[in-house]
C-alpha cells in the first residue's frame, strides 16, 4: 500500500501540467456541485421563508365532530355522513391545553385566536372582512403585521381594530376613523381605524382584520374558549412531527403547515430534483474527466506498467496505483472545489434575510462534505476501468519495443 | 533429466494461432540448467529464443510440456503464484533496459524488493547500494534513467535483475543495444556475479563473441535445442 502510494504519487508529479489541469476540472465540476447545492437549497430556504414565514406552522382546532350517519333513500346507497351542524367549532377548553403547547420544544410562538367573518361598514360602504381576534401583544406572532405597518399602531385595545391597507382604501377609510363591524353572527360594534398593515398579499391586505380578543369575544358570541391556536416553529420542517406530537398530546386537531401547501413542496422537491440532475451531471463529468485522464495515462505507461509486471508486481498491485491516483485527484480536487466554493459563497448573505430581487444562496447549504466524499468516491470507480486496462498489460508485448 | 537441476524442460511447444494460421514456435523443446549455470542462448532470429526466455520467466504459458523450475511445476501455478516466483526467483535483463523513468537509479534497482514487501526497507536500500556499488554506480545512486549513459542503464538493470537474489536471471540480448566497449563490461561483469554469487545466467545473444564468455552455449534450430 505505502510503496503503491509513492508510486502513484510519483507518476502524478511527474507530469505537472496534466495532474494540475486535471484537479482544476475536478475541483471545477465539485464547485458546480457546491453552488448548485447552495443555490438550490438557497431558493428553497428563500422561498418557504417568502410564503411559509408569515403563516402559522401549526394550527390547533377542535377535532371534527362525530358526523351524523343517515339512512339514504338513494337506491344502492345504504348511509350518508352528514357533517353536523349543530353547533359551532370551537376549542371548548383551550385554556388548559395552552401552557402544554407553549412548552413543547421547538415552540417559537404561540397566538390564541377567535376568528370568523363580518362586514365591515362605513357610512354605505361595506367591505367582507376575515376578522381575526387576538390577544394584545400577539398582534405579530404569527405573520409580521407589526413590521408591516404603514399606519398607526400595533397595539390592540377593545375599541380599536387593524386591518388592510387596501381594504381601507375600498372603504375610504384613514387611520383614526370610526367603522362599524358587523360579524356573522350579526353582532355589531363600533371601532377606531388603530393600524392599517400592507404584507403584500392582496386577499389579505384588502380582507384581513385583527381586533383584540375580547373584542372578538363579543363579536362572535364566543364568551369563553377559541377558534384555533396557531404556533409558530423554531424550525418549520419539524411542523409534521410538531403537530403530530400535539394531536397525540392533546386529542385536538393539529394541522402541519404542508398539508395546506402540497404545492409549494411539489415545488420545491422538482427544484431540488432539477438541482441534483445537475450536480449529477458535474460528478459525471469529473468521473469521465479523471477516467479519460488515467486511462489516457494507462497507454502512455504501458511499457513501465509490463516492466513492473515482470518484475513481480501483481495486478493487484497496479490497480492499487491508479486508483490510489484516483482516490488523490478525487480528494485533492474536491477539497480544492469545496473550499473554492466556500470561498466564493461565503460573503452572500442567508437566504432569509435577503430583500426581495437578491440572489438566494445559502451556504450552509453547499454540501461541502457530500461534495468531497461523492467526488473522491467518483474518482476511485472513474479509475477502476483505466486501473483493470493497465493490470492486463502484457509484459511480453512491451519488452521487445 | 537430472533430480537437482535448476530448470528442466520437458517436451515445451508453443503454438501461435490457430488451425491454418497456427505458428509452431516451440516444438518439443527439452533443456535443462543446473544451479549456477552459464550458459548463451544462440540461434537465428525466429529460432524461438525469445519465447522460451518469456516461457522460462513465466511471463508466457506454453502451449503444452513440462516445465519445472526449483522442483516446483510452474505449468500448473497460477497467475498469482507466478508473478511471487518471479519476483523471488527470477531476474531480467532485457536488450533495452527499461528502467522506470520517474525512479533514480537507487529506487530502480530496489523496486523488485520493494513490490514485494509493499515498501522501501532500509534492507532493500543497503542492498540496492551494494548492488549499484557492485556494477560500479556508486556515484549514480540519485541520477534518473535519462541522465545515466546506454552502459550505465544496463548495469542499473542487471543491478536490479539482482536484487531479491534470484536463482536464475533471463538476459535476452542484453549488450545487444550496447557499443563494444560498454558491451564487454557488462559481460565482465554478468561473468563476475556468475562466479561469485552463483547466479545462473542464461543469455539469449546473437553475438558469438559474447556466447564466448559462458561456459556453455545452447544452440536452437526452428524451435528445438541441437
Amino acid at each position: 500500500m505505502i510503496y503503491a502510494l509513492k508510486i502513484a504519487f510519483r507518476y502524478l508529479g511527474a507530469n505537472k501540467t496534466q495532474t494540475g489541469l486535471l484537479l482544476t476540472g475536478v475541483a471545477l465540476g465539485v464547485f458546480v456541485f457546491v453552488f448548485m447545492s447552495a443555490l438550490i437549497g438557497g431558493l428553497a430556504v428563500y422561498l418557504i421563508e417568502r410564503t411559509v414565514g408569515d403563516i402559522p406552522h401549526v394550527t390547533v382546532e377542535a377535532p371534527s365532530r362525530d358526523p351524523q350517519v343517515l339512512v339514504s333513500d338513494v337506491p344502492g346507497t345504504l348511509g350518508v355522513v352528514q357533517k353536523g351542524t349543530s353547533q359551532r367549532n370551537a376549542l371548548r377548553n383551550a385554556d388548559a391545553f395552552l401552557p402544554l403547547i407553549a412548552s413543547l420544544p421547538g415552540t417559537e410562538a404561540v397566538s390564541p385566536e377567535i376568528v370568523g367573518n363580518g362586514f365591515l361598514i362605513r357610512g354605505q360602504s361595506t367591505a367582507p372582512v376575515g376578522l381575526t381576534g387576538v390577544e394584545p401583544g400577539k398582534l405579530s406572532a404569527i405573520a409580521d403585521i407589526a413590521g408591516n405597518l404603514v399606519a398607526g399602531t400595533p397595539d390592540l385595545t377593545n375599541s380599536t381594530i387593524i386591518v388592510g391597507r387596501t381594504l381601507a382604501e375600498d372603504l375610504g377609510v384613514s387611520l383614526g376613523q370610526v367603522v362599524t363591524m358587523r360579524s356573522d353572527r350579526g353582532v355589531e360594534r363600533s371601532l377606531v381605524i388603530g393600524g392599517l398593515f400592507e404584507l403584500g398579499v392582496e386577499s389579505l391586505d384588502a380582507r384581513a382584520a385583527f381586533v383584540s380578543l375580547s373584542t372578538a369575544r363579543v363579536l362572535f358570541e364566543l364568551p369563553q374558549g377559541l377558534s384555533r391556536i396557531e404556533i409558530k416553529l423554531t424550525d418549520l420542517n419539524q411542523a409534521d412531527a410538531h403537530a403530530a406530537r400535539i394531536a397525540a398530546e392533546t386529542g385536538l386537531k393539529a394541522t402541519s403547515w404542508t398539508q395546506g401547501n402540497a404545492q409549494l413542496i411539489d415545488g420545491l422537491n422538482a427544484q431540488a430534483r432539477s438541482g441534483n440532475l445537475i450536480k449529477g451531471f458535474a460528478l459525471l463529468t469529473i468521473v469521465i474527466g479523471v477516467a479519460s485522464a488515467l486511462l489516457l495515462s494507462t497507454y502512455r505507461r504501458g511499457p513501465e506498467i509490463g516492466i513492473m509486471r515482470a518484475m513481480g508486481a501483481s495486478q493487484g498491485f497496479v490497480v492499487l496505483v491508479f486508483i490510489l491516483q484516483g482516490a488523490f485527484i478525487g480528494l485533492i480536487g474536491g477539497v480544492a472545489g469545496a473550499g473554492l466554493g466556500y470561498l466564493a459563497l461565503s460573503p452572500f448573505p442567508r437566504p432569509d434575510t435577503i430583500s426581495p430581487g437578491s440572489f438566494p444562496i445559502d451556504v450552509r447549504q453547499g454540501a461541502f462534505g457530500l461534495a468531497i466524499l461523492l467526488t473522491a468516491c467518483g474518482a476511485i470507480l472513474a479509475s477502476i476501468l483505466p486501473a483493470r486496462s493497465a493490470s492486463r498489460v502484457d509484459p511480453v508485448s512491451v519488452i521487445g519495443q | 533429466m537430472s533430480g537437482d537441476a535448476l530448470i528442466t524442460v520437458d517436451g515445451l511447444v508453443k503454438t501461435f494461432g490457430e488451425g491454418d494460421a497456427a505458428t509452431h514456435v516451440l516444438k518439443g523443446l527439452d533443456l535443462e540448467i543446473p544451479p549456477g549455470d552459464m550458459a548463451a542462448l544462440l540461434g537465428p532470429s525466429g529460432s524461438g529464443k525469445s519465447t522460451l526466455l518469456s516461457i522460462l520467466g513465466t511471463l508466457m504459458q506454453p502451449s503444452g510440456g513440462h516445465y519445472t523450475m526449483l522442483g516446483r511445476d510452474l505449468i500448473s501455478a497460477s497467475a498469482g503464484e507466478l508473478t511471487d516466483f518471479r519476483n523471488h526467483h527470477i531476474g531480467f535483463v532485457f536488450q533495452f533496459h527499461h528502467l522506470l523513468p520517474d525512479f533514480n537509479a537507487l529506487e530502480n534497482v530496489i523496486f523488485p524488493a520493494a513490490v514485494a514487501s509493499g515498501r522501501e526497507t532500509r534492507t532493500a536500500r543497503d542492498r540496492g547500494r551494494e548492488l549499484l556499488r557492485r556494477v560500479g554506480l556508486e556515484d549514480r545512486i540519485e541520477y534518473r534513467a535519462s541522465e545515466l549513459s546506454g552502459g550505465q542503464k544496463q548495469r542499473v538493470a542487471i543491478a536490479r535483475a539482482l536484487m531479491n537474489q534470484p536463482e536464475l536471471v533471463l538476459a535476452d540480448e542484453p549488450t545487444g543495444n550496447l557499443d563494444r566497449e560498454s558491451a564487454d563490461r557488462v559481460m565482465e561483469l554478468l561473468v563476475e556475479i556468475n562466479k561469485e554469487e552463483g547466479t545462473a545466467f542464461l543469455i539469449s545473444t546473437h553475438d558469438e563473441r559474447i556466447a564466448d564468455n559462458c561456459r556453455r552455449q545452447i544452440r536452437m534450430v526452428d524451435g528445438q535445442v541441437v
